[in-house]
């Protein structure tokens, strides 16, 4: 049970106190502006869109393997997946709150792996932040442009700040919310088919394959 | 709220109803339009479909322009106008957006949404045949739009209905990606589509910048 050496315990905690007092700063700088942030795995992203031919062709796995490792890190599913509840939330115990959120976050990367397939070359336009220093709550401002369309379509990020980074809790895409739109199917389900009934049809959903839709015809 | 079939969203009273006329519109659109838009999509370049989505847009801007003065909004106006003057000329018929290189950025205006700028409420969800969603007060405006639509007044009815077409299968076939993204996000793709549309157009009438909706009494913020 004993630690394998025997060096005075005390000192041992000392320097790890010294350690955290170092690191802890250190972690905290290294945070990036939530504006900042946004733009950074964007520009990851895109690079990665642009130079994958197998994405490109349509391989929804990878596209999906890129959505999970790149940017399902920097969302908040937990409180995406209570917004879309409303007050249905507290209907929910906690492992069906868990399970709930991991069938959402299921839903929305297979959505998106599907579209960003569709990628094409765009333009981005990150509007100036609004906010002060302290704001634990902001809104990350972008217009995009996709080549032969005039008009920009307006992308909002809805952030929050955690102890290990900003998270991202909705986008709103032409004013059109991730996760608002979601309610009224959800409300109808749990009232239906209580909150398990929802958890199902999730899980449905998800386990259809992908080519049975999108790619019928 | 009253009837027992409904769904329970408060802005939409004839949920029944819509919902069969949804159902109509989902069928047509996947045996005709949907078809008929990716062959659209499939055979032409896409540098000739966006002149023919330029040319049509280019004719909408006069009518913007007029929403923009009912809201008010008397640069955007100009601009608006500006915009038709300079693409109609310079971009020929319409065909080229030179405006927007030149930094005038399209607007999306409508009667709808200049009804909503004057306090007039959304009124119940609507689903229109063929058309799709609306609401009471967007489904008025749009008749409104249809008079002032410049492609009602060019001459002979063969070429107005084909004008009328072509503008159709262009929009359905810019959409093509985002309808497919809707099928695969939506669990219910009634309601979907419902909230989506009323948030866009709350969006538009606010002008990008909706007052923010009062939050779920669950929604307190985390930890």
């Amino acid at each position: 049970m004993n630690p394998p050496n025997d060096r005075n315990p005390i000192a041992m905690r000392i320097s790890a106190c010294w350690l955290f007092a170092l690191l802890i700063p250190l972690a905290q700088a290294q945070q990036p502006a939530p504006d900042v942030l946004v733009k950074s795995i964007t520009e990851e992203v895109v690079a990665i869109l642009k130079k994958d031919k197998d994405i490109q062709a349509g391989d929804t796995k990878k596209a999906a393997d890129l959505i999970e490792t790149k940017i399902v890190p920097h969302f908040n599913f937990i409180r995406m997946t209570r917004i879309a509840m409303g007050r249905n939330w507290r209907l929910a115990s906690p492992e069906q709150q868990k399970i709930l959120a991991d069938e959402f976050k299921t839903l929305l990367v297979r959505t998106y792996s599907t579209a960003i397939a569709n990628y094409r070359e765009q333009q981005i336009d990150y509007k100036p932040l609004r906010a002060k220093a302290d704001d634990t709550e902001v809104t990350v401002r972008s217009d995009v442009k996709q080549s032969g369309s005039s008009q920009p379509v307006s992308i909002d990020y809805e952030m929050e700040k955690t102890p290990d980074g900003w998270k991202v809790y909705d986008v709103k895409v032409g004013g059109v919310s991730l996760v608002t739109t979601y309610r009224d199917t959800f409300a109808a389900e749990v009232r239906e088919h209580g909150v398990d009934g929802l958890i199902k049809s999730l899980g449905t959903k998800n386990r259809q394959p992908e080519r049975a839709k999108a790619g019928k015809t | 709220m009253g009837c027992a079939t409904s769904g329970g969203n408060p802005a939409d009273p004839l949920e029944p109803l819509n919902r069969v006329v949804f159902g109509f519109n989902d069928t047509a659109d996947n045996a005709v339009i949907k078809p008929v838009a990716k062959a659209y999509r499939a055979v032409l370049p896409g540098i000739v479909r966006t002149g023919v989505s330029n040319f049509f847009s280019n004719l909408e801007d006069v009518w913007i322009s007029v929403n923009d003065v009912l809201q008010g909004k008397f640069q955007q106006g100009l601009d608006d106008f500006g915009r038709f003057l300079f693409n109609s000329t310079f971009g020929i018929a319409g065909i080229f957006d030179f405006a927007s290189e030149l930094g005038f950025q399209k607007h999306n205006e409508d009667f709808g949404q200049t009804l909503g700028s004057w306090g007039v409420g959304s009124g119940a969800y609507l689903v229109l045949p063929i058309l799709g969603p609306s609401t009471v007060r967007d489904g008025f405006g749009l008749l409104l739009d249809t008079r002032a639509d410049l492609v009602f007044y060019i001459d002979g009815v063969p070429v107005h209905n084909s004008l009328y077409g072509t503008r159709a299968i262009g929009n359905r076939a810019n959409l093509l990606d985002a309808s497919s993204v809707i099928d695969q996000a939506a669990l219910d793709k009634y309601s979907f589509v419902r909230e989506a549309w009323l948030q866009r157009r709350r969006n538009l009438v606010h002008d990008g910048n909706p007052p923010r909706e009062r939050e779920e009494p669950d929604d307190e913020p985390t930890k």
